[in-house]
């Protein structure tokens, strides 16, 4: 490793802190209050909702990619990827629920409305967790990557029912439509932020990721070896040898 | 390979735990004493009350959700622990057996539905009930329910300790959609309000989705995770 390369990220990190807090302080100061909202001042949180949820579908995505190649290939790092990648999931869907019903409170006065997209959320959150459970519960390591892969294609089926359902949900929805598309009441400036957010949580994102993977990787080669060694040379591994 | 084989290989797995579970009758106690014990408590503790149809339909898929919970996990789990299960990957194709599996489980939740169902509409008799539409609920309801368990159930078989918790964690959010479609489907079978009727009719086809979208899905990973 050279200075080069080792300095490159350190900037590229400063810079991502920097964009992130310009994003928060941008929610609070530059904004206009959402005047289409029930408590303007309040709906700033949206800046941070919306690329929380973004994200978190993202990551989504990416782990149910990674699913499937491991169902494919068989590679270890595919397994160590996918994991890596729910766990992400599993924290910005807090964030998401948690700024969510912060939002909720004050705008349409409780917590939790069992709004659709509430409903769904709490599933998706369900499902993080019991994909977790399932993981910690098996013991082989090639069971545990096939199965909690075949879980989490599964779990992501069923997923898409939920959207239907309930009175109306797909009109009734007390969410408000097109934030994104800055048409209900919403300032243009919104959509600057918000993507900006998007921008920035994913980089954040990406950086979580691959230093998660690389954990993970070097965990995975250090069991290797470590099974690797206790098949040579008996059942005791070779730590407990050269302490002697 | 012909599909006279599969047949009989599904048909012979089928058999062979509807005979396993006559000899001891477990999971169909569990499951049947679990139904019969939560209607027993719902309906004593709601005696005095009236309870509208919506609440009536959600108590009926809750009892029906956790007593099929309580026995689904059964069939891959008995292999596991008795150690049959190498044999049986030796002897028939995957789908095959989980074919076998899953029509088992189908026939143990039709078997709880048939007694809990009538027993609800006693001690609880909504204000009217629509027997087909409560029927095509209850069949497709029934077949989702089954579907879904199934699978988790081959998955969490393999697991080292806890099967029974893990199962109920891990099946509860694949069946959510399903309990609140049937719970929507069920209200329109009891009662008579129009647009009840109307969105019954719509969840019953959901329903159906559900069980051919869940049931398909499960074909297709089971291979990926039986042989491993």
């Amino acid at each position: 490793m050279t200075n080069v390369s080792k300095f490159g990220p350190t900037v590229g990190k400063i810079a991502l802190l920097l964009l992130l807090c310009a994003t928060t302080v941008a929610g609070f100061l530059w904004l206009p209050a959402a005047k289409g909202f029930p408590q303007p001042e309040m709906a700033r949180i949206v800046v941070f909702h919306v690329p929380c949820a973004i994200v978190a579908d993202l990551a989504a995505a990416v782990a149910a990619w990674y699913a499937i190649v491991y169902l494919r290939c068989r590679r270890f790092t595919d397994d160590v990827k996918s994991s890596v990648s729910f766990g992400l999931a599993l924290l910005f869907s807090l964030l998401t629920t948690v700024t969510g019903a912060i939002f909720a409170k004050s705008q349409w006065g409780g917590y939790w409305n069992w709004d659709p997209k509430q409903t769904a959320i709490l599933m998706l959150l369900l499902i993080y967790v019991a994909y977790f459970a399932l993981r910690a519960a098996i013991d082989d390591p090639r069971k545990r990557a096939s199965l909690s892969a075949a879980y989490a294609l599964f779990a992501v089926v069923a997923v898409p029912f939920l959207t239907y359902i309930l009175p109306n949900s797909t009109e009734q929805t007390l969410h408000p439509k097109n934030v994104i598309n800055t048409r209900d009441g919403l300032d243009a400036s919104y959509k600057i932020v918000l993507w900006a957010g998007v921008f920035g949580l994913s980089l954040f994102y990406v950086w979580a990721f691959r230093v998660q993977v690389a954990l993970g990787t070097l965990e995975l080669r250090l069991n290797e070896r470590f099974r690797a060694a206790s098949q040579n040379k008996g059942v005791r591994p070779v730590i407990v040898e050269e302490r002697k | 390979m012909g599909v006279d084989r599969w047949i009989t290989c599904a048909w012979a797995v089928f058999r062979k735990d509807l005979q396993v579970e006559l000899r001891t009758r477990y999971a169909l106690g569990a499951v049947l004493l679990f139904a019969v014990t939560t209607l027993v408590a719902v309906s004593a503790a709601l005696s005095a009350a009236t309870v509208k149809s919506e609440v009536k339909a959600a108590l009926l898929w809750i009892i029906l959700l956790f007593a099929a919970l309580s026995g689904l996990a059964r069939v891959f789990v008995r292999e596991e622990e008795a150690g049959t299960a190498p044999l049986l990957r030796l002897s028939a194709p995957a789908t095959a057996v989980y074919a076998g599996k899953l029509l088992f489980n189908i026939a143990l939740v039709f078997a709880v539905e048939s007694v809990s169902v009538p027993l609800f509409l006693v001690v609880l008799p909504p204000a009217t009930v629509n027997c087909g539409l409560l029927f095509g609920v209850l069949i497709l309801g029934g077949v989702g329910l089954a579907g879904s368990s199934t699978f988790v159930a081959a998955l969490i078989a393999q697991a080292s300790s806890g099967r029974s918790a893990l199962f109920f964690i891990v099946a509860f959010p694949i069946l959510l959609p399903l309990v609140l479609i049937a719970v929507q489907a069920t209200v329109g079978a009891f009662d008579s309000i129009p647009t009840h009727n109307v969105q019954a009719q719509s969840a019953l086809g959901l329903l159906a989705l559900y069980s051919l979208v869940m049931t398909t899905v499960s074909f297709l990973l089971f291979e990926y995770i039986w042989h491993d």
